[in-house]
């Protein structure tokens, strides 16, 4: 099998690939920035005092979390036209990677923001400190320290799950090992390519995941 | 309209459990087979080779790094060009096995590593052999850090066992996918397959929340 592996085709396919690869980044990216919207607004709702909005949210994350990724691409990609509503492939994907994301999204946040003890709120509360400013001076500098490695390892998780997009046949790294291995009969050659791809985005943010654990350690040590 | 394709629905739900019980069988012995093997790593990555260390921790990476999707692919495709010839059933359970082990792995290495260190001397000072100071010291007090995020790891094994219909496997997603080319109506049709999943994942969740709670109390009294 590897003796015949061919680095001249995987050349010849490197366009291809490079523009897939970008379009997975901008995939995950635009998941990404969409999760963390609905996530801080599910996460708002979630703890908020309003028994409707709070289950209204506890609807929305349960039901993402049990219930697989795929399922829920399907449901947007066949289920959107039938509602009338007709958006290209893309949208869809974007729709279902951020709805998806975002329920974990609030998730990282809530752990967050219940973790910054209850004492400091009543020490700001104390310090005749307005709700904005309880959020802006004392919980949030505490509680978005806590959240950014977990949620690098959503945006992993993120890239990863954006594979999913090519089974309703958007254009992206996975994609692009399939049309190779479908042009050329090459699997080997065009799976690996893609993996090693995907695996340059894990390192890169696993990286920056555990600097970022690292500065956050010693803010707390300090 | 809505009626005559909800009956043909119903019609359909013989189809949908065929496809549950896919479903279950696939997570199922993957489960099973998963935890087995990554038991195994884990303790093994817990000794002292640094070489199995590295061996291992090299593959996880891997694992992680890479979208389920293109693992299936690579067993699934390329595996046949090195004369192993494995139906979609066979390849789904090695591939998710696969990914079950690795995420267990580490589970299990973190939860061993949690043990202090002043147990395994008191042990092997009492004369305990490897196997007993496993068996009656570490093991014991590891798993209730080990417990909560293993069902948690459950339920996401099980979710990404929906990625198998990909390759053809009749599991609950791919009995959605084709009930949606005969029942053009994929909001109800991948309604139905979410709550499937939800019978099955959301009890896991609950309990893992549970876990969570009683081990944390368990481990503070410690």
């Amino acid at each position: 099998m590897l003796e015949a592996f061919n680095f001249r085709v995987i050349l010849e396919y490197m366009p291809l690939f490079l523009k897939c690869f970008m379009a997975t980044l901008w995939l995950s990216g635009a998941g990404l920035l969409g999760s963390l919207v609905v996530g801080t607004l599910a996460c708002a709702m979630r703890i908020s005092r309003s028994k409707l909005l709070s289950g209204a949210a506890g609807v929305y994350i349960e039901s993402i979390r049990s219930t697989p990724l795929l399922a829920q691409i399907y449901f947007f990609y066949f289920g959107l036209p039938s509602l009338g509503i007709m958006v290209t492939e893309e949208m869809t994907g974007v729709i279902a990677l951020t709805l998806n994301s975002g329920a974990y999204m609030a998730e990282i946040l809530r752990a967050g923001v219940q973790s910054v003890p209850f004492g400091q709120i009543e020490a700001a509360v104390a310090s005749s400190l307005n709700y904005f400013q309880r959020m802006r001076y004392v919980v949030l500098p505490q509680a978005l320290g806590v959240t950014i490695p977990p949620m690098l390892g959503q945006a992993i998780v993120l890239v990863k799950d954006s594979a999913l997009l090519s089974l309703i046949s958007i254009t992206e790294l996975t994609r692009a090992g399939q049309i190779m291995t479908s042009e050329r009969f090459m699997p080997a050659e065009g799976f690996l390519t893609t993996a090693v791809f995907y695996l340059v985005i894990y390192f890169v943010l696993k990286s920056v995941a555990a600097w970022s654990e690292k500065r956050l350690i010693f803010h707390e040590s300090r | 309209m809505w009626t005559y394709y909800l009956t043909q629905l119903v019609h359909s739900l013989p189809f949908f459990l065929k496809g549950l019980w896919m479903t279950v069988a696939v997570s199922g012995i993957s489960l099973v087979a998963g935890t087995i093997l990554g038991f195994l790593w884990g303790i093994i990555r817990t000794r002292r080779s640094k070489f199995l260390y590295h061996l291992i921790g090299a593959w996880v990476d891997l694992i992680r790094g890479t979208p389920f999707l293109v693992q299936i692919f690579i067993v699934f495709f390329i595996l046949p060009e090195a004369g192993i010839h494995l139906d979609a059933f066979p390849a789904a359970i090695i591939s998710l096995t696969n990914l079950g082990a690795c995420f267990i792995c580490e589970i299990v290495a973190a939860g061993i590593r949690s043990v202090p260190w002043g147990q395994k001397e008191a042990a092997t000072a009492s004369g305990l052999t490897q196997l007993q100071q496993l068996r009656y010291v570490v093991m014991p007090q590891a798993m209730k850090t080990i417990l909560p995020p293993l069902v948690g790891q459950y339920v996401l094994l099980i979710k990404d066992s929906s990625v198998v219909s990909a390759i053809g496997v009749m599991d609950v997603t791919r009995a959605g996918w084709l009930t949606v080319q005969r029942v053009p109506q994929g909001l109800m049709v991948f309604a139905l397959v979410g709550i499937l999943y939800f019978i099955i994942c959301y009890p896991l969740i609950r309990l893992s929340n549970l876990l969570e709670k009683k081990m944390g109390r368990g481990t503070t009294s410690f």
